[in-house]
């Protein structure tokens, strides 16, 4: 039951805070990950696209292709991960106590979460903002005429402030009806106990699709925040922090160089110069990050780059079909900007 | 001859380690002494490593901006209110529907339970078939019933039942009239309150009496006439100042007057319902500890059966049921955290949910709620444990 793991994860955490030995913080997370022969990754408790359980039950989405790439890169094996499911309010208890190394949970890049829980961003997978559902009965064209409504909205994200700020900004009253899970939510929004279900406008497409009848609704155009969603680590472990930040580097990169898992054995021999230090075959860049030479190549050759991951899992090729936006690399006038290897 | 070993004069004390008691208190100042180390040391660690990690501590979040609405609020609330006021409403709506909770359960548990010992056959199988189902069913199932299978199905606002059309039924709640008070209202609650008054020290007075001379006058009529038909009398002098508020829909749903959200309802009647079935079976072992005999000896007093019951077995009978009543009652007030399954936002949801996400302050925030239950839990059991000390048999 939902609840009890709740109360567990966040009982075990603080049993972790309180009784865990000093000094666990400036542990090399590298190390023990090398140790235990896997990545330990939170994802979410099911968003299509981003982190859920394909029919076979392995985890498939764009967050969990970053998971995929570190485990890549430290270990040469894509498929060397476990993984945590986490509502939005286990998740950074989770990772401050220790439970998971990495979190890629559609995880929006806050002041405070950078700062007061003791956590880095590594970057950003997906920029995000967020949006409303409504039902097409109710004959709404624009967020400005949802004065009075009743609001579903998930519990422990930033949705719920943005929501309140958005209201107040247009002078608006609303009834937020407060849920803990996204399938509560949708339940919610579909039983009709709230008029409009808001959300960032990647996981509307998601939830949509999962609605039983998705075409009796619509997301409506207005976005109201910006959502820079990435993974984050603990503070206090540069290391481990560089490691998963150039994983994500590395396969943007990869999308900028024309790298895919397809060619990259080909690209190997390439001329270029970006290619070859990005692939090991010039400089020591995996070695000074703690990892082998080829810790990019196999992140390319079995996660592949950041366009492959995007198209399969939110993507024209995935049911979301999202379309790429801002979400383009600098070079096609998006705003995903990785720097350069070298 | 053998050289007795020294021997102490039957006067001077044994050393400590051989004193029993001394030796005991010695036990329970090092377990004592352990336990505080302990405590300190789990401060001391906790206080290092959330350092170690760069986690703000303290309480100092509670001044800042919450920045997120709450579907209920009973005091005014609004998203500029700080994390502090989020405390103050959780608590509020964990309290409602509790106390609610508690006055249902006791009202249902008790007919339930008599009902249970009822003579018609019809009557005592429909009790104990309430209890066997509801008291088996897990009580979050029981909510999620309540709030999915049955007010999810009622129909939309433009849908609503009415009653009257002045009450409305629908998914979004229970929609009443609000009574609005005009000037010259403030005279109602004196009025009352006089009553109050008054009837208290008849009350008193006809105890006296009845002490003193054996008479006695119907008090419990003479002062609920008082306390409803004196304020009633000023309301028909005054020419009624008090309008109604009748709830209108109006955009996505009725606006005006007070507002009953379906997840208060789904919580209340799951929490009673699902008391209840305890309550009645601790009221019907109750009533069946009280030997038969009791009652047969105050029929042979020719006591009538009315007063059998309120006299000679109630008070006894509450001997028993008071100290698991008490049981239920914290049981009921600590299920109500569940209400966080359906979004009642209740302390566990607003404070321990949305609050603790929003900062991050993990252990103060779940060390409050705690601390929250706790209180709340041992007033209570104070209170039933004054009450039980009263109805106690007084052995001479």
């Amino acid at each position: 039951m939902r609840y009890n793991k709740n109360a567990l994860v966040l009982m075990t955490s603080a049993a972790a805070l309180t009784l865990g030995s000093v000094g666990l913080a400036q542990a090399d997370t590298l190390e023990d990950t090398l140790d235990r022969g896997e990545v330990r990754c939170g994802v979410s408790d099911g968003l299509p696209g981003f982190s859920a359980p394909d029919d076979d039950g392995n985890w498939q989405g764009i967050d969990v292709d970053v998971c995929r790439a570190v485990a890549a890169a430290v270990f040469g094996d894509s498929e060397a991960v476990t993984y945590t499911s986490l509502t939005a309010q286990e998740r950074f208890t989770a990772l401050q106590s220790g439970e998971v190394d990495v979190l890629s949970r559609n995880t929006t890049w806050t002041t405070t979460r950078d700062t007061t829980l003791g956590l880095n961003f590594t970057g950003v997978t997906f920029y995000d903002g967020q949006g409303f559902l409504v039902s097409k009965d109710i004959g709404i064209s624009s967020a400005e005429e949802l004065d009075g409504a009743s609001v579903c909205v998930q519990s422990g994200t930033t949705t719920e402030l943005n929501l309140a700020d958005y209201f107040d900004a247009n002078d608006m009253e609303f009834d937020p009806i407060v849920f803990d899970t996204s399938e509560q939510t949708v339940g919610g929004f579909e039983a009709g106990r709230c008029d409009v279900l808001t959300s960032d406008t990647s996981q509307l497409a998601a939830l949509r699709i999962q609605l039983d009848d998705p075409d009796s609704a619509e997301v409506l155009p207005e976005v109201i925040s910006k959502e820079p969603l990435g993974p984050v680590v603990r503070q206090g472990d540069d290391k481990w922090f560089n490691i998963v930040k150039w994983s994500l580097f590395a396969m943007l990169n990869a999308e900028e160089y024309g790298v895919d898992s397809e060619n990259v054995d080909d690209m190997l021999d390439s001329e270029n110069p970006s290619i070859a230090r990005l692939l090991g075959e010039d400089g020591n860049y995996g070695e000074e990050m703690g990892l082998e030479a080829d810790w990019a190549y196999n992140i390319i050759a079995q996660v592949g780059n950041y366009a492959e991951s995007y198209d399969r899992n939110v993507g024209m090729d995935s049911p979301l079909e999202i379309e790429r936006g801002v979400n383009r690399l600098w070079t096609d006038g998006g705003i995903h900007y990785a720097p350069p290897i070298r | 001859m053998s050289v007795r070993p020294q021997t102490r004069s039957p006067d001077s004390k044994p050393p400590f380690w051989r004193d029993r008691t001394k030796r005991a208190l010695l036990a329970q100042c090092l377990l004592l002494a352990a336990l505080a180390a302990l405590v300190v040391f789990i401060i001391h660690n906790t206080q290092e490593n959330l350092a170690s990690r760069g986690i703000t501590t303290g309480l100092g979040f509670l001044d800042d901006t919450a920045g997120f609405g709450i579907g209920q609020t009973l005091i005014d609330y609004s998203s500029n209110s700080t994390y502090g006021r989020t405390f103050i409403v959780g608590l509020l709506n964990t309290l409602l529907v509790s106390g609610l909770g508690v006055l249902a359960a006791t009202i249902i548990g008790f007919t339930v339970g008599i009902a249970r010992l009822s003579p018609n056959w019809l009557i005592a199988r429909l009790a104990n078939g309430y209890i066997e189902i509801f008291r088996n069913i897990p009580l979050l199932l029981q909510i999620f019933f309540w709030y999915f299978a049955v007010l999810q199905s009622l129909p939309s606002a433009r849908e609503s039942m009415s009653l009257g059309e002045v009450i409305f039924l629908n998914i979004r709640g229970l929609y009443l009239p609000q009574p609005q008070f005009l000037s010259g209202f403030g005279l109602i609650p004196v009025v009352m309150m006089a009553a109050f008054i008054a009837s208290i020290a008849l009350i008193v007075w006809n105890r006296r009496r009845h002490a003193a001379t054996g008479k006695r006058l119907p008090t419990i009529w003479l002062s609920l006439g008082m306390i409803i038909g004196l304020p009633l009398l000023v309301l028909v002098v005054t020419g009624v100042p008090v309008t109604w508020e009748v709830p209108e829909l109006g955009g996505f749903n009725f606006s005006g007057g007070v507002t009953i959200i379906p997840e208060l309802l789904a919580l209340w009647l799951a929490l009673s319902i699902y008391t209840a079935s305890f309550i009645a079976e601790i009221v019907r072992s109750g009533i069946q500890s009280i030997s038969h005999g009791q009652t047969e000896a105050a029929l042979a007093l020719s006591l009538p059966g009315k007063l059998v019951l309120r006299l000679v077995i109630i008070p006894q009978a509450l001997r028993v049921i008071i100290p698991p009543l008490t049981s239920q009652y914290l049981n009921l007030i600590k299920n109500s955290s569940l209400a966080t399954a359906i979004g009642y936002p209740d302390l566990v949801s607003v404070f321990a949910g949305t609050t603790l996400n929003q900062t991050g302050q993990a252990i103060e925030v779940i060390a409050m709620t705690m601390a929250v239950y706790l209180t709340i839990s041992l007033l209570v059991s104070m209170f039933m444990n004054w009450f039980n000390a009263r109805v106690a048999l007084v052995e001479r």
